[in-house]
């Protein structure tokens, strides 16, 4: 089998002496979505900074391409190259429009001349509905579009891995089905993903393997229809009951 | 997927509003009233203003005018004539304290930008210049002006230094420098750590550098916060030139005080005063419009 894009073995992070991620090891082979769910503060969105490397590990070996990242000695600017990340909070560039968002890290990063940029981008904004917006400040646009933008900014620096971290909890729930449909566009073209999520529908749709976080803890992990529908551990089975009472299953 | 299909289609977009047909809409007879009634209140809101204003300023100028100092006042502080007569050596002057301005600014700008760099970078290698830095700021904000300029327009000369000048402009200009960037140094830092962490969480993410989140998405964003203060900064510079006429040097103020020592009569003082105002006036007024649109730009990024 060929090499993984994202592998963990043992990570473990704390903050001083609270330990958010205990022992998490899973692998991410390329093309597929590994979906993380767990109630708030259960480690998510730790996990996926520390694989972005915002956030560093006590303990464990992160690698990507199977080339170990949690080297101090690595060169971390080039290994954010390679991953594309998304935020709960969009955090665009507030002073930039959607084109200057978008095409900042291929010019900047990437060396692309400006036209070769603005042509690479709006293929992009085109190909997700929001090319008429290309123009206009993050101010102007609805949370939705402000997320795909966000989206759209992390795919133009053709990333080896995309992370997204809860990228529909800001939104207004008819909003939100606009941001995973794109999500889905991705996973049926092919990129490698992983999510933390609350959205359980979705996460059923784009999964291929689904883990659910526990206090730091993958307590249980197998494709979707495993974990979302017939949990094996009592923990999942009671958080996933708790979903179900809220109506977001 | 099709629940969630489904919650999108029943949206604000096509819950019926399309089918709604615009009529020409009239006034209705209450509305009418009411705007009658509005601009009633607005006339007597307008009377009541005009007129306390003409009986206010109207009593003040009639106390001042009929005081018995009045004619003493106006013989010596504006007497028109002989003000006008030595305008042209005060503008001359004055034309000193707008370059000392322009240079000044200048270099403060480079200075106290590169101190706010220094205090907010993490780098290991800046720490001794971290500490310098703050120990800079500390000193030269703490330390009234007149007295810098005193220190270094008198002091520096005193050192007998060769290469250093003792050309008071020039020293005058270095003690200004000294402390503005200690002030600009400050704003600009509070406007670099105004910029949320997770706008720089997203340039690193994207694999700019360090200093090409600070250069392309933090700087940006602080300048745009702190261009009120630092105009506010800018205004207090002008007028803050007129302190190193305490050096000799022959600025606006140093040229009124020539003139009127010689002739007793403090006109030429109020001569400069107003080409202070000339220049500063327009310059708080810019300053207040830029920062009600600074308020309400972000009022507007709240609201999306």
């Amino acid at each position: 089998m060929n090499t993984p894009v994202l592998s963990l073995d043992g990570v473990r992070k704390s903050f001083g002496t609270d330990v958010v991620l205990e022992d998490i090891s899973f692998d991410v082979p390329v093309h597929t979505a590994t979906v993380f769910i767990g109630a708030s503060g259960s480690g998510k969105s730790t996990l996926l900074r520390c694989i972005n490397l915002l956030d560093g590990i006590d303990d464990g070996v992160i690698s990507l391409d199977g080339e170990s990242i949690s080297d101090p000695r690595i060169n971390t600017d080039e290994v954010r190259r390679k991953l594309g990340m998304v935020f709960q909070s969009f955090n665009l560039f507030p002073h930039m429009t959607v084109m200057e968002n978008v095409t900042l890290a291929p010019i900047r990063v990437q060396g692309l001349s400006k036209s070769d940029a603005q042509e690479q981008a709006a293929e992009l904004l085109k190909r997700f509905g929001l090319l008429d917006k290309s123009e206009s400040y993050p101010d102007r646009l609805s949370g939705g579009q402000q997320q795909r933008v966000a989206i759209i900014r992390s795919l133009a620096v053709r990333p080896r891995l995309l992370l997204l971290d809860e990228i529909t909890s800001a939104l207004d729930p008819v909003l939100v089905n606009e941001v995973l449909s794109t999500v889905r566009d991705l996973k049926r073209d092919g990129m490698t993903m992983v999510l933390a999520t609350h959205e359980m529908g979705f996460a059923k749709q784009v999964a291929d393997e689904v883990c659910f976080l526990h206090e730091g803890r993958i307590v249980e992990w197998g494709p979707p229809a495993q974990v979302l529908d017939s949990p094996q551990d009592y923990r999942t089975r009671d958080f996933l009951k708790r979903v179900h009472e809220a109506g977001r299953l | 997927m099709s629940s969630l299909n489904e919650g999108a289609k029943s949206g604000p977009g096509s819950s019926g509003f399309e089918n709604r047909t615009f009529v020409a809409w009239k006034p209705s007879a209450l509305e009418l009233e009411r705007r009658k009634i509005r601009s009633q209140q607005n006339q007597r809101n307008i009377l009541i203003a005009g007129l306390s204003s003409v009986v206010v300023l109207g009593a003040l100028l009639a106390v001042l005018v009929t005081s018995p100092g009045w004619k003493s006042l106006t013989d010596t502080f504006f007497a028109w004539a002989y003000g006008f007569e030595v305008f042209p050596k005060i503008i001359l002057g004055f034309t000193t304290n707008i370059m000392l301005t322009l240079i000044a600014a200048s270099c403060v700008a480079v200075i106290g930008m590169t101190l706010a760099l220094i205090r907010t970078s993490r780098s290991p290698a800046l720490t001794p210049f971290r500490i310098l830095a703050t120990i800079y700021v500390d000193i030269f904000r703490g330390i009234p002006m007149l007295l810098i300029i005193l220190l270094v327009g008198f002091g520096v000369p005193a050192l007998r230094l060769r290469g250093v000048t003792n050309n008071v402009l020039i020293l005058g200009t270095t003690a200004v420098v000294i402390t503005y960037s200690a002030y600009v140094a400050e704003v600009l830092r509070s406007g670099i750590l105004t910029v949320h962490p997770s706008q720089r969480a997203a340039a690193r993410s994207l694999g700019l550098s360090n200093f090409q989140t600070l250069r392309h998405v933090v700087l940006p964003q602080a300048l745009r916060r702190v261009t009120p203060p630092l105009l506010n900064d800018l205004v207090s510079l002008i007028k803050d030139t007129g302190l190193v006429s305490i050096l000799g040097v022959t600025d606006a103020v140093r040229a009124a005080q020539i003139s009127s020592s010689r002739s007793f009569n403090y006109t030429p003082y109020v001569m400069a005063a107003i080409l202070f105002l000339l220049v500063t006036i327009p310059l708080t007024r810019f300053t207040d419009r830029t920062m009600r649109q600074a308020i309400e730009r972000q009022n507007a990024q709240g609201n999306a």
